[in-house]
């Protein structure tokens, strides 16, 4: 079961209280972008194996969005942060790159 | 290749069957195909043999990372229909459907394609308004569907529980010649019938980088080292994404974790498919009497092969409601496959960015219903340039706002 801790209430929160959100970290393009950074946010995902970063909302709970940096392929859980930020905070890739020396960052 | 009969079964019974020949060979790579297959599952394996059958192409590798018919194939619940709303669905759903009524023969390797008829359950007023529309959508398409009543419902399964309290039965989407096949003869017949035509299965061994010069494809680099090759097909389902970024390109599509289970056998209690949408649960029972059991996938992205345990919850709950008959069933097995999703919840049959690599992914939670007819498709498309089947179904549909909307139509259980 997977497990998140929710940045704002700090609630261990089990995933049926969670409701996923898809890849964190877009970058909106709205009108008057190309169709190339269009079609790239609307649609194509790295769809990484390995360290994701990733929308959650604390559903059942304080119903906020936060965000998460997960395994997708251990399902490893490297920290949850707040949403309101364009990248990773420095403590989560240093907890990241503690586990994965190898990780190259977000791609 | 030996031919099975029933004169090869008396014949190798005679001799304690020691003449049987090994299905497929395992060779060693050449240096240079026409043809390279990343993926010998189904869809990747039906590629193959199209190629060579449809469009005499047989200077090909299928290339698997484990071994064959090893991932969803092997993994799914093997339930064949077509019912689908949308026509490039139709289409494509029901040349499968029908390659696989002839399929044991054409391979001449039984596949077990048990034409046992499917039914969707509709249990909510919008369902039953969405089913008819779907019936009325295949009579045009030429897919033999109709809507049902709750009493032809359980006539044709009769351990259906009607009139359950939460979610009664009020009809079903039945296509009678929908139904099951073993999975894994699926991918054997394919190998069987593809080694036989001269392709090369090189099993154990993983695409690791895909090789381009001057925006074509000249190759793969491997865990044996590098093929060559003028085409190259990816064909990797759940790892499709990954495959892509080899490739130097990204796909409109996300890998989440879809899981089934199955229960001990039991003495036969029904012989057609149920599914039931609403409540997220489809069942059907095994020739050994096992019930093989899916329900919804996992919302996150995930490659363990593992899913969410409140995800099986919800589906035995769903199912012990609409069939009481199971609720003291013990599983057996319980297991996860990765199925890539795209938007739309429709497959992508397609070119790609980079010459000479075409990609048929995002089967999502329904690939195995559509293996003989996405075969069909890529490997009219790779030979070709172009198929009618996969017209519809490229990677650009995204960019073009052309969706091929399945997700709220097809009542899979998503």
């Amino acid at each position: 079961m997977l497990t998140l801790t929710c940045p704002y209430c700090g609630i261990a929160a089990c995933e049926t209280e969670l409701t996923p959100g898809g890849e964190a970290h877009l970058t909106r393009f709205g009108p008057g972008s190309s169709d190339d950074d269009f079609e790239a946010y609307l649609f194509l995902r790295p769809n990484v194996r390995g360290v994701h970063f990733e929308r959650w909302r604390h559903a059942m709970g304080c119903g906020k969005w936060f965000l998460a940096a997960r395994d997708t392929a251990t399902l490893e859980v490297f920290g949850t942060y707040p949403a309101q930020t364009t990248e990773p905070p420095e403590d989560i890739v240093a907890a990241i790159k503690a586990k994965r020396p190898d990780w190259e960052g977000r791609p | 290749m030996r031919r099975y009969s029933a004169f090869a079964i008396a014949r190798e019974a005679a001799r304690h069957h020691l003449g049987w020949e090994r299905a497929w060979r395992s060779p060693t790579p050449k240096a240079q195909y026409d043809v390279v297959i990343v993926g010998a599952g189904g869809h990747g394996l039906a590629t193959a043999y199209y190629l060579g059958k449809n469009h005499g192409i047989r200077n090909v590798a299928v290339i698997e990372k484990g071994w064959l018919g090893g991932g969803n194939t092997g993994r799914n619940t093997t339930i064949i229909r077509s019912n689908y709303l949308q026509d490039p669905s139709a289409a494509i759903y029901e040349k499968a459907r029908s390659l696989y009524e002839t399929l044991s023969q054409d391979l001449n390797y039984n596949i077990m394609f048990s034409p046992r008829g499917v039914m969707m359950l509709a249990q909510t007023e919008h369902e039953i308004r969405g089913y008819r529309r779907t019936a009325h959508a295949n009579a045009l398409q030429g897919v033999a569907t109709e809507f049902i009543g709750p009493a032809k419902v359980k006539e044709l399964c009769p351990i259906i529980n009607i009139k359950g309290p939460r979610y009664p039965v009020l009809g079903a989407l039945w296509q009678a010649r929908a139904g099951t096949a073993r999975h894994d003869a699926v991918a054997w017949g394919y190998a069987r019938a593809c080694s036989d035509m001269g392709m090369d299965i090189i099993q154990q061994t993983e695409v690791t980088g895909v090789r381009r010069e001057g925006g074509r494809v000249t190759g793969v680099e491997t865990t044996k080292g590098f093929i060559g090759c003028s085409k190259l097909g990816i064909v990797v389902a759940g790892h499709s994404g990954v495959m892509a970024e080899r490739a130097g390109f990204r796909l409109p599509i996300e890998s989440v974790a879809l899981q089934a289970l199955v229960s001990e056998p039991i003495k036969p209690v029904m012989d057609v498919v149920v599914m039931a949408n609403t409540v997220h649960g489809y069942m059907s029972q095994s020739d050994k009497g096992e019930m093989v059991i899916g329900g919804g996938a996992d919302g996150y992205n995930n490659y363990t092969q593992r899913g969410s345990f409140h995800h099986v919850e919800e589906t035995v709950r769903a199912l012990v409601e609409t069939f009481p008959i199971i609720s003291r069933l013990k599983m057996l097995r319980w297991w996860g496959g990765i199925v890539d999703m795209t938007g739309d919840r429709s497959p992508i049959i397609s070119k790609t960015p980079v010459d000479g690599i075409f990609v048929n992914c995002g089967w999502g939670t329904g690939g195995f219903k559509a293996i003989p007819g996405s075969g069909w498709a890529m490997a009219e498309l790779m030979a070709k340039g172009h198929s009618p089947l996969a017209a519809e179904f490229g990677m650009d549909r995204f960019r073009e706002g052309r969706f091929i909307d399945e997700s709220v139509a097809a009542g899979v259980a998503h």
